[in-house]
């Protein structure tokens, strides 16, 4: 059972690099989707734009991953019906994307959160024996650097700002720390993918991460939260209340018509 | 798109302080002899308000634009179409972002541009008063609005200000990828189920006679833009544009297998132009005062967007001051 890209000298459970490719994929479309919502309300123009930018980057990741992915599975599902038919369960993206947007701090927070621990995510994925992921990492890394320098900037102007964006910024701060442990989390499959060099061990980001975090956190005058219980489910697909609204809105023209081409 | 001002009655009020008629006299000469006029030329006060009225309208309503579209970012019904929709609402910031810097090289700025929008001392094209319903809109409105905006704008790339007639050339090419975008939804659905036909009908039939309102009224009732004609800013007149527009467009409508909702529009073998029915002129004055189905929701999320984000311009205000005084303090040590 080996996907057609796979060093062919790896027993690859195709199961395991299939929920693998959704992991990545949905949290990409998840996360982009709800930078769409800002398109026409951000605070300033030039954040209409930023904002819009940075979901188009993420949603052409989710449809590189979610392409890979149902070629991987094999059921020829495409991108759209992975993405347009599933039911909220069988989602696999980290809980912290489908969180709502908040306000404009809980979403930057967000964005530099999630970037400092996918840009050099990315980077090692690039030496992934998987040939179709490494690809797909080379083009997100680049993207990613500006997402981390984008939100970053705006984490330290927020921080550093009046007491009140001050006071905005430590609040999404705090609300959001508890989903980063997911983003380091592995279970048995996972384990399987890393030893096989197929998937890169989270573990190993951990310092370049909380690098990024302290020194961003430290410009921008923020305190970093401490570190207690950890929510859970993007493994499990065992979600927050917030994605299966985010899909019924997302789906709605789908599945309203389905089968149809657009 | 959005070239309403040319029809706003203060632009007759053409008049050149005495003492600067000499000064007239050559720039108008230089406009004649299709010179462009750059920021820091010498141009009447009136040239400058009417092209600062026009340019800041047609940013407002790249901005406000991105509502009705944006209805259906969430909802786009593929990866495809929801990556090219929201590429779209991008762009059309851009140009806003982009028309607020040449409207700023007049000597206006873009904090006040915005003021006047959510206060509503500024325009922006009435067409964005009606609501998007069903998908079929995303593509009517490539279709038809970014269409007439092109045949407004195209003009413009030739107006007599350089800054605008230069950024109307980069608005244009967008904008006609815009065009095809949404002419390729409505031809996708147009090709697909009976339910998805008519859904497109449907769309059509709500925004055919807003596009074809959008050139403004008859060149009979609008007198009020021969200054601008005068001054090379506006180059062709409503009921030309208007014609054009929609010779161009009633074969790609019978292309797609769709009506027109004009029971009176037949081609003309002589003239070689399709003749259309009587434009409800009335319903056009109700959406420009203020009577459309969403000019208060329009401007309440304009409003929303800037209340919200005040703390944020502020923050970044305060930030960029504690920087400079770190800075100067690090200088002085």
């Amino acid at each position: 059972m080996l996907a057609a890209n796979v060093d062919e000298t790896l027993e690859i459970d195709r199961e395991a690099l299939f929920q693998l490719a959704l992991r990545l994929g949905d949290t990409s479309l998840i996360l982009g989707h709800r930078l769409s919502e800002w398109a026409g309300h951000a605070p300033i123009l030039d954040e209409d734009i930023a904002l819009s930018n940075l979901g188009l980057d993420l949603i052409g990741q989710a449809r590189s991953f979610l392409t890979y992915a149902g070629e991987v599975e094999g059921r020829g599902r495409d991108e759209d019906q992975l993405a347009y038919m599933r039911n909220a369960p069988e989602y696999r993206n980290l809980l912290m994307v489908e969180l709502p947007r908040g306000d404009f701090a809980f979403t930057m927070v967000r964005q530099f959160l999630f970037s400092a621990f996918q840009l050099p995510f990315y980077q090692q994925m690039m030496q992934s024996r998987d040939k179709t992921l490494a690809a797909i990492a080379a083009k997100a890394e680049k993207e990613m650097a500006y997402h981390l320098r984008h939100s970053s900037q705006w984490v330290v102007r927020l921080g550093d700002g009046t007491k009140e964006s001050h006071e905005r910024t430590q609040n999404a701060l705090n609300s959001l720390w508890t989903y980063t442990g997911e983003m380091f989390e592995t279970d048995a499959s996972l384990k399987a993918l890393i030893e096989a060099g197929i998937y890169c061990d989270p573990a190993s980001i951990r310092e370049t991460w909380n690098k990024s975090v302290d020194d961003v956190l430290q410009q921008a005058t923020l305190t970093r939260p401490e570190t207690g219980w950890m929510q859970s489910g993007a493994l499990t697909g065992r979600h927050s209340e917030h994605l299966s609204h985010l899909l019924a809105e997302m789906q709605s023209v789908q599945r309203a018509y389905p089968g149809l081409k657009w | 798109m959005y070239t309403q001002a040319l029809n706003d009655p203060a632009n007759k009020a053409a008049t050149v302080a005495e003492g600067e008629e000499e000064q007239n006299v050559r720039f108008m000469a230089r406009i004649d002899a299709d010179e462009k006029i750059e920021p820091n030329d010498w141009m009447p006060d009136s040239y400058r308000k009417t092209l600062i009225r026009q340019i800041s309208q047609h940013a407002n309503s790249e901005i406000i634009g991105m509502l009705p579209e944006g209805n259906w970012n969430t909802r786009a019904p593929t990866l495809r179409r929801k990556a090219t929709l929201l590429a779209k609402i991008q762009d059309e910031g851009g140009h806003g972002l982009y028309l607020y810097s040449a409207a700023e090289t007049l000597g206006i700025s873009r904090e006040e541009m915005e003021h006047q929008l959510i206060t509503g001392k500024a325009r922006y094209s009435s067409i964005f008063n009606y609501p998007t319903l069903s998908w079929a809109d995303i593509g009517t409105i490539g279709w038809l609005v970014d269409g007439a905006a092109i045949m407004n704008q195209i003009p413009l790339c030739r107006c007599s200000f350089g800054p605008y007639a230069r950024a109307m050339v980069r608005v244009c090419k967008e904008e006609s990828f815009h065009q095809r975008q949404g002419y390729e939804i409505l031809l996708a659905l147009c090709n697909g189920s009976d339910e998805q036909k008519a859904m497109a009908q449907e769309s059509i039939n709500r925004w055919w006679w807003p596009s074809i309102m959008m050139f403004g009224p008859h060149d009979t009732d609008s007198t009020h833009s021969d200054q601008s004609m005068a001054w090379k800013i506006k180059r062709i007149s409503n009921d030309d544009l208007r014609q054009k527009f929609i010779d161009a467009t009633v074969p790609q409508a019978h292309f797609l297998g769709l009506e027109i909702p004009d029971p009176d529009m037949k081609f003309n073998q002589e003239t070689g132009h399709w003749e259309f029915g009587k434009i409800d002129w009335d319903e056009f004055k109700q959406v420009l005062a203020g009577n459309g189905p969403c000019n208060r929701e329009r401007l309440a999320a304009r409003t929303k967007a800037f209340e919200d984000g005040k703390w944020v311009q502020e923050a970044a205000l305060a930030h960029a001051k504690k920087q400079a005084a770190r800075a100067a303090n690090k200088e002085a040590a």
